[in-house]
């Protein structure tokens, strides 16, 4: 029994064009599974289906499944609105590509924490501070205290995305779904976020299910991945086996791109 | 510079709610006092001198200054908790609902504000009562436009999506995100929405459509004083300085508190 099984699913924009095909794929607990293609191919609108949160007017059609011990078996798709609330956060949450846009930028960064705490563990008052405090310095986070008073336009965004990720954690949430949680970060803040993110996941127990479109972060991250194209999971397997031999084409490309990044660096004198 | 314009807007329009606060207390000649003769110049015993029929000038525009801000600070109340609500309602909606609110909006704000003040008149009386209500309805439509624009700006923004991942219920959304984050641009538009009010009072006090006597308003003193304004020219002069006074007070207010409400564009020491 999976914690998330995907089959099927299809999602088609008001105007009928079909963005996500026929995609399935299943994350057992625990588990990492990467979700890889280039811009536009649908990762995040695969991700916002799993949370039943697609824009306005977009249909979606097929089987989104979430099984989390304590919360039952449960069809996403078709779900009433306040039966979909109590599942987001506790079965599966997300933490977004662009941290300044994903935090609310009249809010205190540590308010912003404090509301999953206070949700999810019944927190209050000094324990509540103590607890925003705690999670800031988990996602190792010096000043945490500086940094809750701060708003998000007034930290940095390797900082902003630490914050984003504490309030993903905050939700102990069964899945940990991250949507390109790097790619708006330099990249020698890239890898510390993304070392981070790895240690916590996996000190939690958590699954995750990481989208990006970076075979050499995906690889860096999970065992199993998934290869969308225009919507269309094209490959998916063992992230080892897919880049010792990629089979569809868009695949190889992909390996090839990422051989020659790798290539480049060692030549470089 | 900010504060300059604020601190300025604050004594200007604070000199008319002085001016409006003593008039409760302390008056210099009954409202209804005929005993200074018709016409009087200016100086003692009456410091603007008295109108064609005898009542002093100054009195009148001390009660036109309690009108002036009880019908602004009226309507705006009325309109404001009005068009708030009725844009929330709106922008909350999906496609029908919202679509009709939108087009009966566009018709409402569409509808001359004189026109819908003389049909209240015709239907009711020219009461302080009727200008309220004429004014703070042409204002509600307005505001609820702008709030219907705001709260579907806010609703599009990454951190309610990422909020709703956390699994935020929407009544927590709306008072946490959505009116922190529309209530600055609300602020502003309000203040210069009082501005509007008191320059409708006038007007329609000037066309006979505002409060009736013993209650001066400017608007009426203008218009009494039109066919002197040759001999004695105080009585529309006086008049006009206090209405400028109050909307250029309370337009700087708005404009000063534009930077106060929103943090991002507070100026980081
Ligand atoms: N609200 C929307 N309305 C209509 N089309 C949309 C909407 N959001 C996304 N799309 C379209 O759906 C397709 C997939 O978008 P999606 O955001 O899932 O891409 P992505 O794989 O996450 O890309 P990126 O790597 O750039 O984030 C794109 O072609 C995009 O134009
Ligand atoms: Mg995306």
């Amino acid at each position: 029994m999976s914690l998330l099984e995907v089959t099927g699913l299809r999602v088609a924009a008001a105007d009928g064009r079909e963005l996500v095909r026929d995609v399935s794929f299943a994350v057992d607990a625990g588990e990492r599974l990467g979700l890889i293609g280039e811009s536009g191919s649908g990762k995040s609108l695969t991700a916002l289906a799993i949370m039943g949160l697609l824009p306005a007017g977009m249909t979606v059609a097929g089987g989104v499944v979430l099984d989390v011990p304590g919360l039952g078996r449960t069809e996403v798709a078709g779900l009433a609105e306040q039966r979909l609330n109590a599942l987001r956060g506790r079965a599966a949450t997300v933490v977004f590509q662009e941290p300044l846009t994903a935090l609310d930028p009249l809010m205190r960064v540590g308010r912003q924490l404090a509301e999953p705490l206070r949700r999810r563990r019944g927190l209050r008052g000094a324990a509540l501070r103590a607890a925003v405090r705690a999670a800031l310095t988990e996602v190792r986070l010096a000043e945490p205290d500086r940094i809750a008073k701060a708003f998000p336009h007034q930290i940095s965004g390797g900082q902003r995305q630490r914050v984003a990720i504490a309030m993903a954690l905050a939700c102990e949430p069964a899945l940990l779904i991250a949507d390109e949680p790097t790619t708006a970060l330099d990249v020698t803040v890239q890898a510390d976020v993304l070392a981070l993110l790895d240690a916590l996941v996996r000190e939690k127990g958590m699954a995750l299910l990481f989208i990006s479109h970076d075979l050499a972060v995906v690889s860096a991250v999970t065992d199993r991945v998934v290869v969308l194209k225009d919507g269309v999971a094209v490959e998916s397997g063992a992230v080892a086996d897919i880049v010792r031999a990629p089979a569809h084409p868009y695949t190889r490309s992909l390996v090839a791109s990422a051989r020659e990044l790798d290539s480049a660096l060692d030549l470089a004198p | 510079m900010r504060r300059l314009t604020l601190v300025s807007g604050c004594v200007l329009a604070g000199a008319v709610v002085a001016i409006a606060v003593v008039s409760f207390l302390w008056l210099p000649y009954p409202p209804e006092d005929t005993s200074g003769g018709r016409l009087a110049p200016p100086g003692l015993p009456h410091l603007l001198g008295t109108d064609k029929l005898g009542r002093d000038l100054f009195t009148q525009l001390m009660i036109g200054a309690r009108i002036a801000l009880g019908v602004g600070l009226g309507s705006v109340a009325l309109g404001g908790l009005l068009g708030v609500a009725a844009g929330l309602v709106a922008g909350f909606a999906t496609r029908w609902l919202d679509d009709t609110v939108a087009v009966v909006l566009d018709i409402l704000i569409a509808f001359p504000t004189l026109l819908l003040a003389m049909l209240l008149v015709a239907v009711r009386d020219a009461s302080l009562g009727s200008a309220i209500l004429a004014i703070g309805l042409a204002m509600s439509a307005v505001v609820a436009r702008l709030t219907r624009v705001l709260v579907k700006r806010v609703l599009a923004q990454d951190y309610i999506t990422a909020a709703r991942t956390s699994g935020t219920s929407w009544r927590r959304i709306v008072t946490e995100h959505v009116l922190p984050n529309i209530w600055p641009t609300l602020v502003v538009n309000l203040a210069l929405q009082l501005g509007l009010a008191v320059l409708a009072e006038a007007s329609l006090s000037y066309l006979g459509l505002g409060p009736p006597p013993p209650n001066a308003s400017w608007g009426r003193m203008l218009q009494e004083a039109q066919a002197t304004v040759l001999v004695a020219p105080v009585g529309a002069i006086a008049p006009g300085v206090l209405v400028v006074a109050l909307v250029v007070g309370v337009n700087l207010i708005a404009d000063g508190l534009r930077d106060v409400a929103d943090p991002t564009r507070r100026r980081t020491r």
